[in-house]
């Protein structure tokens, strides 16, 4: 069953649009309740292996499920998007997502509190209890993005989970504007390892955060310290969330949400680390950056991640059309393009060596660079190695 | 007082109604607002994108 759009287009005739994946999006709304799955085996298996059966979900099987399930053909004609927009379902959707992220962190933490575990399932409770928080953060992009005052709210609300308060204004004012350039804290460089990028993304993107909303506070003659200040709503919230955790569950709490938050704001970096790595933007000659263009993104148009992620892989779309909703995303034929989903390509990026190797010829063969280290955004303390090592052009990527 | 729109995303600022939220009050001229100002809503469009709507 599916809904049919229509519109007849004074140039165009008459389009007809039926989105297969309309009821495909209720895995965005019920992939936070995944590692409730592992904590359900538990009790039913009675093995604190089961406990790892979430983690194994993410980085095995949905890989193999992108690698086996393929690209998504379906594409919105961009005539039907206002249509697409206008359906209050897929907001819906959207909405609900939002308790679920509080569901999953409270009953874990219940779990850890109140069951005799090892230290090794603690661990991997805090990692995919952060895991799933991390997608939290994808929640808020999708919502923090949207136009109206309640969308951004939820957003606000949501990320006190992870606790990234400042994530919706450092990304939405910050990131989108710098993004691909070398000045942007969340964009990877050539021959930057996702370990070193963490060092410069998590410090540098509070800091944007926080000064675009200084910056804001001041224009409105009031303090940074205030309760006006966005960011300290989200981080309020997530105080009184994860101090009313460690008052119901004891000490425990306190290393298991340190794990947990880590792990969840290292979700983030990870997407940062793969959405952008080595691509940059050209200066013009009034020195402002060019508009960000879809080739400025890396695209992973498979189907499986894409449902559990709100078309989060679409990123170039996002990019040129930052308010669209997830359902409207497109896809488009030449864009730079993953060869794997998110998950996969995470596990990829946490072997630096194995992603060079797939990435980097990948990065200079796309047609705008086309071997042309001058296009690329590369590591700075790497210069000197990867313009010996690939400075001859298109050829000597061939041959490297 | 006239009235201003991102060619990307339609947020339009109005100089009569200014923007409260970004702490520009009524009748903030476009012309003062800071020369890096971005698109609030989008922030992919800076100021001289952004076009003059008749009304």
């Amino acid at each position: 069953m599916s809904t049919t759009y229509v519109l007849d287009h004074p140039e165009k005739g008459h389009i007809e649009y039926s989105d297969r994946k309309r009821y495909l999006w209720m895995s965005s709304l019920f992939m936070p309740l995944f590692p409730m799955m592992g904590v359900a085996a538990y009790f039913l298996f009675d093995t604190q292996w089961a406990l790892a059966l979430p983690l194994l979900f993410s980085y095995v099987l949905i890989p193999v499920l992108d690698y086996l399930l393929g690209s998504d053909e379906n594409n919105p004609p961009e005539e039907i998007v206002p249509q697409l927009e206008d359906d209050r379902y897929y907001r819906w959707l959207t909405w609900l997502t939002v308790p679920m992220h509080f569901i999953v962190l409270i009953a874990i933490a219940w779990f850890v509190g109140t069951q005799d575990l090892t230290v090794w399932s603690v661990l991997v409770l805090a990692i995919t209890a952060g895991s799933y928080s991390g997608l939290g953060i994808n929640t808020a992009h999708e919502l923090g993005h949207k136009k109206p005052e309640f969308e951004r709210l939820l957003a606000k609300i949501v990320l006190a989970v992870p606790t990234y308060g400042h994530f919706c204004i450092e990304h939405n004012r910050g990131h989108h504007r710098d993004v691909a350039t070398p000045e942007d804290p969340a964009s990877s460089r050539m021959g930057e390892s996702i370990y070193k990028f963490v060092w410069r993304e998590i410090p540098g993107a509070w800091r944007r955060g926080w000064a675009v909303e200084k910056e804001r506070l001041a224009r409105l003659g009031k303090s940074e310290w205030s309760i006006h200040n966005d960011i300290l709503q989200s981080y309020a919230i997530s105080a009184v969330l994860q101090g009313g955790l460690i008052l119901a569950f004891g000490w425990i709490m306190l290393p298991f949400l340190a794990i947990h938050n880590f792990w969840a704001w290292f979700q983030l970096t990870s997407a940062n680390y793969i959405e952008h790595y080595g691509l940059k933007r050209d200066k013009e000659p009034n020195g402002r950056y060019e508009r960000c263009q879809p080739h400025h993104s890396w695209n992973a148009n498979y189907i499986f991640s894409n449902i559990v992620l709100f078309h989060l892989e679409r990123h170039s779309d996002h990019h040129a059309n930052p308010t669209r909703r997830y359902q409207s995303l497109r896809n488009f034929d030449g864009l730079p393009e993953l060869p794997n989903g998110y998950y996969g390509m995470y596990l990829l990026a946490y072997i630096p060596w194995l992603w060079y190797k797939v990435m980097d010829k990948r990065l200079l063969a796309l047609p705008h660079i086309n071997g042309d280290l001058s296009k690329v955004n590369i590591d700075p303390d790497r210069y000197d190695e990867i313009t010996a090592r690939y400075g001859a052009g298109p050829g000597a990527v061939a041959a490297a | 007082m006239g009235k201003f729109r991102c060619p990307g995303c339609e947020y339009t600022y109005d100089e009569d109604r200014g923007d409260a939220h970004e702490g520009y009050p009524p009748g903030t001229s476009f012309e003062s607002l800071p020369e890096d100002f971005t698109c609030p809503d989008c922030a992919v469009r800076y100021k001289e994108d952004f076009e003059p709507v008749e009304d």
